[in-house]
Order: structure tokens, then sequence, then C-alpha cells
């Protein structure tokens, strides 16, 4: 059975915990300006957001080229924040967008991805 | 820091240990109710870490990842969206040192995460903040923050649910189960096992959304990590979203932000601030030592 790829992870993980770690190990990194507490207080949203949106608006070909993409991923990720913001419920959002995806293909309404 | 104000919880550790046994009946329903609340919120992203562990465990033995290879970097790496390009990256024939940057790039939000969490954290042993530094992934810190937020205080266990149970066991399981397995399963993409990983980066953003900087923040964040992500690549693009949607998001007057965070005791009444730090006259609404409804199951 390969490892060959055991090494890269390695790598991976060293390019990955010093950017988790700094700011807790590093003392006096928490007596941060009020501005700079306050300006981290918002990377969650922008982040979280970002993250979201770039995974159902943005495809990659085989080349690697980015490109615009609309599909039921919108409504199922719109459908899971009302729910969430709504019910308070990520599970239930969660539920609901999956069953909407899974219909929708099964259904042929959707396109399967990639 | 400032002083902190005394009627207010300190930060919930001594010696490194949670202090439960000095808070009030309030605080520690509060506290109660928040844990119960966070497990409940865990079990969703347990939902999300099983799919989509599962999905990267099959996508890693798709792109000929050994079942060994696959586990290890869930191990030590924990990052899916970084093991998910990586993936790609060595599927598509990327020289290593391109996918180290590409990773560093794809985690250095984390850095942002690691900075808001050091002064609710700094009383926990070195040894178990190196630790916490490990599971600190998007799901860790979004349920970590709100829940601390929602007591006002540091509750080193509520670290552990929101990192350990939601996330590290049910990835890593899943992975093991999705690299031995997942061959056997025809085209998870069926049942839409894809979508639950963004539905769940958007569901938390809602949880973090308490006013209208944190909503400017987030509308902002994702339509820059768009542009950027179609020009630059997504990458690029969630960094991008992450590093410009606060600095707009601050751009909303303090006067008009809105702020509604849950507040669970007079502490957490300090919009966005550690318990002590930054008090504002004035800031602390009249209902302020009401445990917020919402923070019960």
């Amino acid at each position: 059975m390969s490892t060959e790829l055991v090494l890269l992870a390695v790598l991976m993980f060293a390019a990955t915990y010093p950017s988790r770690a700094v700011g807790l190990l590093t003392p006096g990194l928490d007596r941060l300006p009020k501005q700079a507490f306050d300006y981290l207080q918002l990377v969650g949203p922008a982040v979280l957001s970002a993250i979201a949106a770039v995974n159902v608006m943005v495809v990659t070909d085989e080349a690697g080229s980015p490109s615009f993409h609309v599909g039921v991923e919108w409504l199922a990720v719109l459908g899971c924040l009302a729910i969430t913001a709504w019910r308070k419920n990520l599970l239930l959002g969660l539920v609901v967008a999956v069953g909407l995806v899974a219909l929708a293909r099964a259904t042929g309404l959707a396109a399967m991805p990639g | 820091m400032t002083e902190r104000p005394p009627d207010l919880t300190p930060s919930g550790h001594r010696n490194g240990e949670a202090t439960d046994g000095e808070a009030t009946d309030g605080d520690t329903a509060s506290l109660e109710a928040s844990r119960r609340r966070l497990l409940i919120e865990a079990l969703g992203i347990a939902v999300s870490a099983v799919g989509f562990g599962f999905v990267y465990g099959l996508s890693a033995r798709e792109a000929g990842f050994s079942p060994i290879e696959a586990v290890v970097m869930s191990l030590i790496v924990f990052a899916g969206a970084a093991q998910f390009a990586a993936v790609g990256y060595v599927a598509s024939g990327l020289a290593w040192p391109g996918v180290v940057l590409l990773t560093f790039l794809l985690n250095a939000r984390h850095l942002l995460y690691s900075a808001a969490l050091a002064p609710w954290l700094r009383d926990v042993p070195f040894w178990r903040r190196a630790v916490i530094a490990h599971l600190l992934t998007d799901e860790a810190f979004a349920l970590s923050i709100g829940h601390f937020r929602r007591v006002g205080r540091t509750d080193e266990r509520g670290y552990w649910i929101a990192a350990i149970a939601s996330t590290f066991i049910p990835w890593n399981l899943a992975t093991l189960a999705g690299a031995l397995l997942g061959a056997q399963i025809p085209d998870p993409a069926r049942f839409g096992i894809d979508i639950i990983f963004p539905a769940a980066m958007i569901g938390l953003a809602v949880g973090l959304v308490t006013g209208r900087r944190e909503l400017v923040a987030g509308i902002v964040g994702a339509g820059v990590g768009v542009v950027v992500a179609l020009l630059a690549g997504p990458s690029i693009g969630i960094v991008a979203g992450g590093v410009v949607g606060p600095a707009v998001g601050l751009l909303v007057p303090e006067v008009t932000a809105r702020e509604s965070a849950p507040l669970g005791t007079p502490a957490s009444a300090e919009r966005y601030s550690m318990p002590g730090t930054h008090l504002r006259s004035g800031a602390v609404p009249p209902d302020a030592s009401t445990p917020p409804d919402e923070g019960a199951p």
C-alpha cells in the first residue's frame, strides 16, 4: 500500500499548523487594539460566507480554470440559510438542503456535478 | 486589556481548569443551556463532517490515494477544503511545492481565527493550546466563539465539544469509511452529499451574524470571494473574502450597527468583547441579564 503521499500530508500540516497556532501560542497577540479585535470578530461571517459562496458559485474545469456556476445548489444553500436563520436549527437546514439537491438531481431538474 | 469590572465572571479558568464553581446559579444555567445548544449545533456539523469526510475519502481513493494516505492526511492536516483541493491538485499533477503553497493560502484564515480565540483561551496551559490549535477548523471556531459569546466567558469543555465531537472524530472515521467502502457506493452526489459542506458553512455564518457589521462582512466576503475566485482561483477568493469582508463591515458606524448578540450574562453584553474588556458606558441593554430564549433548546 502506497505511503508516498504521507510526506505531502506532513508538508501540508507544516503549512497549516502555524496559521492555527501563532495566535494562540504567541504571548501578547491577544492584547490587540479594539479595532483589530472588532475586525477579527467579523472574520467568521466573512470567511464562512465566502467559502459557501465560492463553493456553489465557482466551479473549476479539468485545467483548473474557474467559471461561474448557476444551479440548484444556490437554492439549497439559500434554503439552509433561511431555515437556520428562522428556526435556529442547522441540522434541519442541512437536511432540507440535501433533500432539495437529491430530489432535483433524481428528477432530472438539476445536473450532476462535474 | 482594560480593567475588568468586578461584577463580571472572569475568563472561567484557574490554573487551566474551568471554574464553574465560581459562577452564579444564573451563570451556570446559562452555561448549561449554551452547552446544550452547542451539542445540538455540533450534531448538525457532525452530519456535515460525516458526509464531507466520506466524500473526501472516496475522492482521495479515486485520485489514487491509498487508504493510509487519505486517513493520515485527515488526521494531521485536518482541513477539509485544503484536503479536497489537494486531491484535485494531486490528480492534476501539480508539483508538491504548489500544493503546499496553496494549502498555506487556503488555510491562512486560521490565523485570524486563532487570534480571535486567543483572548478567550489565554489561561489554558500552553500544551493544551497547542492541541487546541491543531483542532481549529472553521466549524470549531464558529461553534466555540458563538458559545463563548453566549455565556460571556471561556468554556474550554465547550471548545473540545466543538472541535472533537463535531468534526475531528466524525471527519476521520468518515474518511476511513470513504477510503475503504466508498468505491462500493455508486455516485454519492446523487444523494446531495456534496451540498452539505457549503450549506453548513452558510448556516454557521448565520449563527455569527448578530448585527449589521457582521451582515455586511458576510455579504461582502461572499461577493468578493466569488469575484476574486473567478479571477484568481477559489483558494485566493476565499482568503480575499475573509480579509476584505471584515474591513468593509467595520465601516458600519458603531451607533448604527444594531448589535443584538445573544446575551446570557452581563459580561456577554459587551459586543464582541472579552469579559471585562472594552466596556462602553451604556452598552449594556436593559435585558442584558436575561438569558435569551434562543439559547435554550
